[in-house]
């Protein structure tokens, strides 16, 4: 049976690059343990030898030539970037 | 005739005529939506823009036969996580508030090639996480049948425009019910297209092996109209399989050759769909549904399908484990919300996410994170996916003896405000109905069965094998038939707008 506690709330965090409010830690804490626990009745299913499924229909991906076919949109893209210099992204120092 | 009481090929056809333009059609329901949307609430963005240059290319696209298939001059809404070249996309959150994509998807693509009309964006539960719309960072929107309920989720916006006749058809987009449950709440037809018939190049993926398109209408024959329109192989989707889509071409079947398809046809009922968790009315109305069908020449068995009972928990799991990865590309560099004030790098990402995203959002990143951390994969995400394939073994054992499953959609209807988003786990139970399709790939379609005592529509769901589409239309219309013509939000007086 898992526990959520402070440390795998903490690695979840890390993770998931999120930061939970102080006040919100034990309501999440304890939201996150019923939901995990809710989710271990899988357990009563012997799945011994069972090949996992990653898609419902998997069905064979279809390649297509690496070809760039789109059409030029720079200046739209572009227009989405929170804070913008010379054409590139902005962020803060990171050495 | 009242431009909604038509199907959208008839109202196509009278565009195509010329016994009405493209703007007096888009005048009439731009119109409805003065008058409803300030209390209905089912858009995000009304596209104005981009509006009267789009009409004049449709008419005279109509006139000189470029467009001049099923649903040209047809308006349609969007729900606002499909890409929309120019038209802001926010997929309901404060992260993409201001992203404007650079590129339709290829539904939209498909849709303007066909000539249809993009009337908005419409509202939906913050990245498709969510069952009431209520998750939506931006507003509440109402279910036109009581404005006290909500319409459902997370295609909410969608079904309601639909429903409250803003709209002829409606694009939604359906990972764990999202189309089908909105589509019973509001009382109108929806479907999740078998996993890999629609292409999702421009949808912003929440879980990728279960997100799909699908068309949400009046009427089954409108719905399937939308679907031939959007379906089919795409380059830019991988995962969209090489198969062809049946299109009928313009023959709607006669109310006859409607109920004849249903002669011999095999229903098989799930008893563990109908049990403690289903409210009474709403067992009572696919009862009914499945006494219809039995008396006008279909087989209805009832069957056990056991490890239904297994699909939330193995839902949950696979889809928060991949919303995870999915949304991690929500940093605050290239587009979306940033965080004022960070100094360093990580913490940019970490406050640009924690006040871009809502509560459920980061409910389900955080449990997705957990599930697939060192230690815990093979527990959760691995056990969830060896579970999904016995699920989807299960199913195909039911499909070498039947043609459809028959199941409520929901097991309740539309609750009211307030009420599902306090217990997350009782939430997500809500789902029990719908999201073992998503995790088997399969197709399944949504048709208004009955009214509750509140006046609330109740959804028959319709499950078919993969791409068997065709045996699924051939089944809800001929059961659309047999029960007679579905009131509408505003025939039944109830909407209060």
């Amino acid at each position: 049976m898992i526990k959520i506690d402070e440390a795998v709330l903490e690695k979840a965090e890390l993770l998931a690059k999120l930061k939970v409010d102080a006040s919100e830690r034990e309501r999440t804490m304890n939201e996150m343990e019923k939901l995990l626990l809710y989710t271990e009745k899988l357990n009563e299913i012997d799945t011994e030898g069972v090949v996992p499924l990653s898609h419902g229909e998997p069905g064979e991906a279809t390649l297509r030539e690496d070809e760039v076919t789109n059409p030029d949109g720079k200046v739209q893209t572009l227009a989405n970037v929170p804070e913008l210099r010379n054409d590139c992204p902005v962020v803060p120092k990171t050495v | 005739m009242e431009l909604l009481q038509m199907s959208v090929r008839a109202m196509s056809e009278k565009i195509k005529s010329k016994a009405l333009s493209v703007k007096e059609t888009v005048d009439a329901l731009q119109m409805k939506l003065a008058e409803k949307e300030p209390m209905l609430g089912a858009f995000l963005t009304i596209n104005d823009m981009q509006l009267e240059q789009r009409m004049d290319e449709v008419q005279k696209g109509i006139r000189s036969g470029r467009y001049a298939g099923p649903l040209a001059g047809v308006p349609i809404a969007i729900k606002d996580n499909i890409c929309t070249k120019g038209l802001r996309t926010t997929c309901g959150s404060r992260m993409l508030e201001r992203f404007v994509p650079a590129y339709d998807a290829t539904v939209v693509q498909r849709l303007q090639d066909a000539g249809m009309i993009i009337l908005g964006k419409t509202n939906m539960d913050e990245f498709a996480m969510g069952s009431t719309t209520e998750t939506s960072a931006f507003r509440l929107t109402k279910n036109p049948w009581n404005m006290s309920h909500v319409p459902g989720g997370s295609s909410g916006g969608s079904c309601a425009a639909v429903a409250a006749g803003e709209v002829p058809l409606a694009l939604g987009s359906d990972t764990g019910g999202s189309v089908r449950q909105p589509a019973a709440f509001c009382g109108v037809v929806g479907l999740k297209p078998t996993y890999g018939r629609v292409s999702r190049y421009g949808l912003v993926a929440y879980a990728s092996s279960m997100d799909q398109i699908g068309p949400i209408g009046r009427t089954v024959a409108d719905c399937r109209a939308l679907y031939e329109c959007v379906a089919g192989y795409d380059e830019k989707d991988a995962t969209t399989v090489k198969r062809e889509v049946t299109k009928s071409l313009g023959h709607e079947p006669n109310v006859e050759e409607r109920i004849e398809k249903l002669k011999g046809m095999r229903f098989a009922v799930p008893k563990e769909y109908l049990g403690e968790g289903t409210r009474e009315e709403v067992r009572e109305a696919v009862k009914g549904a499945m006494k219809l069908l039995d008396r006008n020449g279909a087989v209805v068995e009832e069957i056990s399908l056991p490890l239904a009972e297994y699909a939330v928990a193995a839902y949950y799991i696979i889809a928060c484990a991949e919303a995870s990865s999915n949304l991690s590309r929500f940093d605050g560099v290239k587009y979306g919300y940033r965080a004022e004030g960070a100094e360093t790098l990580h913490e940019m990402y970490v406050k640009s996410r924690s006040e871009g995203f809502g509560e459920e959002v980061k409910r389900r990143i955080l449990l997705g994170s957990f599930a697939l951390s060192e230690g815990y994969y093979d527990a959760y995400y691995l056990k969830a996916l060896k579970v999904r394939r016995l699920i989807r073994e299960a199913f195909d054992k039911v499909f070498e003896n039947y043609d459809c499953i028959l199941t409520p959609t929901a097991p309740t209807t539309a609750p009211k405000f307030g009420t599902a988003l306090k217990d997350p786990l009782l939430m997500y139970l809500q789902d029990a109905d719908t999201v073992a399709v998503n995790l088997a790939g399969l197709p399944a379609i949504s048709v208004p069965c009955g009214i509750d005592a509140e006046g609330l529509p109740i959804g028959l769901q319709l499950i078919g094998n993969a791409f068997c589409e065709e045996t699924l239309f051939a089944a809800a219309e001929g059961y659309e038939e047999l029960r007679g013509k579905f009131p509408t939000a505003w025939e039944q007086g109830r909407e209060r707008l």
